[in-house]
């Protein structure tokens, strides 16, 4: 039986692979054909169809998991091509290796038939919080550079990442930012709740991009982003009030309000597709740092761990929440980020697999 | 629902009028938002009193010019800002010294990019006040002062509009919330104390900048336009677009959306196949709901970190729509768990303006000090803009408040442990009435009329200016019919006070003077021997003639359609009046309880809301004054402080009261005793609000230390207080004229409301253990 561990969110599904080193040539004989097909197939590439993709920089080696040593594989691909993954799995004839397949996310729920009749294999549905937390602590117990900060977010030049010791992490908030966001306060292990959440997220990030530059992809629009300039989009507090607004602590630079300048006509004019996609960028961000933030507070935390795929390739993101987080608290709460972004729920059902093997 | 927004009250002419009172603007303020401009302005309104003598051969019109002061705003989009000065220019600077060479209020984003083009134009300095201190100003300005102001919005009630009145409940602390182009929330600490807790930069801009990119939409209205017809579901991801079902682990409905704009995000996978191409409207309503359930959620959160159960919504995003009213108030219960309360405010755009104009009131008045009532006749309704002079393409709201002569207050005695609600019946809620009501009003809308010209005789344009004062009042009855809730909550008392506001803008100071004349002197001349016939009677006769009185008394009352066919063919005596009163037992009938409490101590001081003239104060009133001084309570008369119908005015009652003393030694000696007070009720309605009674009044009954509360007439005791609760004795007595009412309340015409509640202190005190 190979090791998987899936997560099907709203726009991405994750899968992690256990590939185990420790074969022995007898247990290479006695391995199956199928099995040692799907080990290679996924071990030997990576992209997969036509938007399936390993994050290789993300590879763990010498995993240790149930008495054995391997590698944890990390792969993704688009929700919407869920259809033509459950076809490889039938091609693959992975059904004759086992019979369920855990996973969790809402695709877990949404696909569960198809899975049933397709592959004929049964889903093993499990806790998205839970498996979330629970890939957490593994990766973070595991992987010893798991967890950073971002020093001098605001400054180009020496701003950089720091790791950050979460050996001792509790209590602590995670914002799980996907196509909506969701906010869970970890108070101690296996005390956790969901306690907010937006569904302001990368799902909106993209949407708005995709309808306002008419790009196609995360990638693309984090690219154009990257180029643009979110003034000549947004109207900031001195657009306003022609400097700081001093009596009540808001510095110029502040903005006021996201797309502001778009009311007007001729500013229309003066934009390009690449400072729509920082505006875009920057509102969504920072509007959740503002609810993460007032979280934190009301539930008294000044941890904030901030996963998910919208911070893949997003250093943009990363560095405004860094910065909103330390600026807005006086530096009482701390953004913290992980290496593994947005694989945890996917680890956690593998983890609950080995778990139920035993 | 929608179908309300589309009516404008154009036709009712009330431009006209605000132009009018623009040129004689005599301050001005400026509130200049990023799409809104508020212009706010003091003019004096002058109006004719008319004098009451108690000769009813005067024939002569005696009135005297009488001065008020109005405030006006106007909120038009800033692009017009250009023809606005021009206008000013034009009217106003020219002629009022006040204005010219002065300086100027101004608040806003607006205030420093229009600095120049407003000294340009209209040659005077612009002094910036800080925004944040004038939309606090303003919004308790407007949460102290105007009745119904605020509401809940609740999707499922009809209509969905739940409207608060300033209460005895403390209004502080609270949180405002000010949608502008971006967002500030504020913790209102007290009238002067604010701090600035958060905001977001996600507001009314956001949805008009990202509305103009992505749709062809111009403005903001526009945008609203499309986003009501728009379905979100279509670009939003939601929990079932996820799940394929609910979501009951987490507990999140199907419904719920997960991801804002989700659906319109493309991946790799699709640039096989064309895009999907959104609908403008679906993308705007996407966005509307997306920005409105942000602010929402981030406006609770604040709350919850500074402890703040109520949160007030302010700027000029809402517009009082029902998408975004449900979508925040839904965000608001949601995240809060029903903890925390949503309110918007029916002038939610003028916190600002008001704010800045208060300021420049400040500096050489004290208009802090007075207190402000809504003149509805020259008022837009909520989302029922009109067209006006300098902005044709497009409409402008506008509100007018009206600085009352005197401050008015909370009345003291009424049970400080539940929430006062003057009126018995809410029409904006209750259909059927509704419809009664607005169609009585309309019927009688000619008589009223007609007895409004002949009050006039020496006036040659009387005749005209009623016809315009009666269309305009049917126009804005037949507005009301189609969206009830335009002013807050439609009942009886502000049919009748939107009336009595027309008459006089019409001038039309006092229709029924010369009847209350007639009348007064008829029952003056019946006066002793009516006291002596009393007399003669034993102790419990006289106390049964004596609440009896009040209530034939009470039947002679120009405001009822049914008794005024009678009373025109001038055929109603007193003691026919007296003889169809329904007999015992009454509709509501603690007579027997009120003749046990008599036997008893005398009250220490009681206050009695008088009604008509006439009969009624002089044959009705008056005797019972006389039996209750004789036991020794003293009096409080509280009388209307202006004229409606043939109600009995402060002013008149002063004379009446001389001349009743004529007659009358105890009165005579109460009087000069200051056993016997005439005070005014700062009223001018047969109805009676007494959340806002004469300061004064209050004083006094506070002074005297009131134990026992008597209502008068239908509109003091049915219409309105019926229900009332009070933390004193009170009788409310009246006899009931309408067939619909009567039939309403189980009862029939001239059946009898005669409600003596005892005070019990310990059910108050209960509620604290």
């Amino acid at each position: 039986m190979p090791w998987f561990g899936m997560d099907i969110g709203g726009t991405l599904a994750k899968l992690v692979y256990f590939e185990p080193t420790d074969v022995t040539p007898d247990e290479e004989e006695l391995e199956v054909e199928t099995l040692r097909t799907i080990r290679r197939y996924l071990t030997s590439n990576v992209a997969y169809g036509s938007d399936g993709v390993r994050d290789v920089h993300l590879e763990m080696k010498n995993v240790k998991l149930a008495g054995r040593v391997g590698t944890l594989h990390f792969i993704r691909f688009p929700t919407a091509s869920m259809k033509s993954f459950i076809e490889l799995a039938k091609e693959k004839k992975l059904a004759t290796l086992a019979d369920t397949i855990c996973a969790t996310g809402g695709g877990a729920y949404k696909f569960e038939e198809d899975f049933n009749k397709e592959v004929e294999l049964a889903l093993h549905k499990l806790d998205e919080l839970q498996m979330l937390i629970q890939g957490i602590n593994f990766i973070d117990d595991t992987y010893p550079s798991e967890c950073f900060y971002w020093a001098h977010p605001d400054d180009e030049e020496q701003c950089k990442k720091v790791p950050f010791d979460f050996s001792d992490p509790y209590p602590y908030l995670v914002v799980n930012i996907g196509s909506g966001v969701s906010i869970i306060a970890v108070k101690s292990q296996g005390d956790y709740a969901r306690v907010s959440g937006t569904s302001l997220g990368g799902g909106t990030f993209l949407g708005l991009c995709c309808l306002l530059t008419g790009c196609n992809t995360f990638e693309e629009a984090i690219e154009m982003a990257a180029q643009g300039d979110s003034k000549k989009v947004d109207k900031l507090v001195k657009d306003i009030y022609g400097g700081d607004y001093d009596k009540f602590n808001l510095p110029g630079h502040v903005v006021a309000s996201s797309f502001g300048h778009m009311m007007c006509e001729d500013h229309r004019k003066t934009v390009c597709k690449e400072d729509l996609a920082r505006s875009t960028l920057v509102t969504i961000t920072n509007n959740i740092g503002s609810i993460a933030r007032m979280t934190a507070l009301n539930h008294g935390i000044n941890k904030v761990v901030f996963v998910g795929n919208f911070l893949r390739v997003n250093p943009i993101a990363m560095k405004l929440l860094a910065y909103a987080m330390e600026y807005w608290s006086k530096g009482q709460l701390k953004a913290l980020f992980l290496e593994h972004e947005g694989h945890f729920g996917a680890v956690g059902c593998l983890i609950e697999l080995i778990k139920e093997k035993r | 629902m929608a179908e309300y927004y589309a009516k404008s009250l154009e036709l009712s002419g009330i431009p006209a009028l605000t132009l009018t009172n623009l040129k004689h603007a005599e301050r001005i303020a400026f509130d200049i938002g990023g799409s809104l401009t508020k212009l706010a302005f003091f003019s004096k309104i002058s109006h004719k009193r008319a004098l009451y003598t108690i000769n009813p051969n005067t024939k002569s019109n005696c009135e005297t010019e009488e001065e008020g002061w109005r405030l006006h705003f106007i909120n038009f989009e800033t692009k017009y800002i250009e023809s606005c000065l021009d206008f000013v220019k034009q009217n106003v600077m020219g002629r009022s010294t006040d204005v010219n060479g002065k300086i100027i209020k101004a608040t806003g984003g607006g205030a420093h990019k229009y600095k120049q083009l407003i000294n340009e134009k209209l040659g005077v300095e612009i002094s910036k006040e800080d925004e944040i201190q004038c939309l606090i100003k303003g919004c308790n300005f407007l949460l102290k002062n105007i009745p119904d102001e605020a509401f809940i919005y609740e999707k499922h009630s009809n209509p969905p509009y739940k409207f608060q009145s300033p209460s005895n409940q403390p209004l502080f602390p609270y949180l405002l919330v000010n949608i502008g182009s971006g967002v500030s929330m504020m913790k209102v600490i007290s009238d002067t104390e604010v701090e600035r807790i958060g905001g977001t930069s996600l507001g009314g801009g956001s949805f008009w900048g990202l509305g103009s990119l992505l749709t062809k939409a111009k403005g903001f209205d526009e945008l609203l336009e499309l986003a009501e017809k728009g379905d979100h579901r279509l670009v939003d991801m939601l929990v079932k677009d996820i799940y394929g079902g609910s979501y009951d682990l987490i507990g999140l409905p199907g419904d719920i959306i997960a991801s804002s704009f989700g659906k319109a995000a493309r991946s790799a996978s699709d640039t096989s196949s064309a895009p999907v191409e959104y609908k403008e409207e679906d993308i705007a309503r996407s966005l509307l709901i997306s920005i409105s359930n942000d602010i929402g959620q981030i406006a609770c959160l604040s709350a919850r970190l500074h402890k703040l159960k109520n949160i007030y919504f302010g700027g000029f995003f809402t517009r009082c729509r029902p998408i975004t009213l449900y979508t925040i108030t839904f965000a608001i219960n949601y995240w809060s768990k029903g903890e925390i309360q949503a309110l918007f405010l029916r002038h939610e755009g003028y916190l600002g303006a008001i704010g800045a104009f208060l300021k420049s009131a400040e500096e050489t008045t004290d208009a802090d000090k007075y207190s402000w009532g809504e003149h509805f006749a020259g008022s837009t309704g909520l989302q029922s803009p009109v067209a006006l002079n300098f902005s044709k393409d497009s409409k402008v709201d506008l509100l007018e408040l009206d600085r009352l002569e005197r401050p008015v207050c909370y009345c003291p005695v009424l049970r400080s442990d539940a929430v006062y609600v003057p009126d018995t019946w809410d029409l904006t809620r209750d259909a059927e009435a509704r419809e009664y009501w607005l169609n009585c009003f309309k019927e009688a809308v000619d008589k009223f009329a007609e007895r409004a010209v002949l009050s006039q005789p020496n006036k040659a344009d009387a005749a005209e200016l009623a016809e315009q004062f009666k269309q305009k009042y049917i126009q804005r009855l037949q507005d009301l019919g189609e969206q009830p809730f335009a002013f807050g909550s439609l009942t009886v008392r502000t049919l009748l006070d939107t009336r009595e506001q027309f008459l006089k803008e019409f001038e039309f100071p006092d229709p029924y003077l010369q009847q209350k004349r007639n009348d007064n002197k008829e029952a003056l001349e019946l006066f002793p021997s009516y006291l002596k016939n009393l007399d003669s009677k034993n102790w419990e006769q006289q106390q049964h003639d004596l609440v009896e009185g009040i209530l034939a008394g009470n039947v002679f009352d120009w405001g009822a359609k049914e008794v005024t066919m009678l009373m025109d063919a001038q055929t109603l005596t007193f003691e026919d009046a007296r003889s169809r009163l329904r007999p015992h037992p009454w509709l509501y009938d603690d007579y027997e309880a009120w003749l046990v409490r008599l036997r008893g101590s005398p009250h220490n001081c009681a206050v009695i809301f008088v009604d008509n003239s006439g009969f009624d104060i002089i044959l009705g009133v008056f005797p019972f004054v006389r039996e209750l001084l004789r036991r020794g309570t003293k009096v409080i008369l509280a009388a209307n402080s202006k004229p409606v119908l043939n109600d009995v005015t402060y002013r008149e009652l002063v004379i009446l009261a001389d001349l009743v003393a004529a007659s009358c030694e105890i009165i005579t000696a109460a009087l000069r005793n200051r056993r016997l007070l005439i005070v005014e009720s700062g009223q001018g309605s047969p109805c009676l609000d007494l959340s806002r009674i004469d300061c004064g009044l209050v004083d006094a009954m506070v002074e005297h230390k009131v134990d026992l509360v008597v209502l008068v007439g239908m509109g003091r005791a049915v219409h309105t207080n019926l229900y009332a609760k009070f933390g004193c004795e009170v009788l409310k007595i009246a006899v009931l004229k309408n067939r619909w009412l009567a039939n309403r309340l189980g009862g029939d015409m001239f059946s009898v409301i005669f409600k003596y509640e005892k005070y019990d202190a310990s059910e108050e005190a209960a509620k604290f253990f």
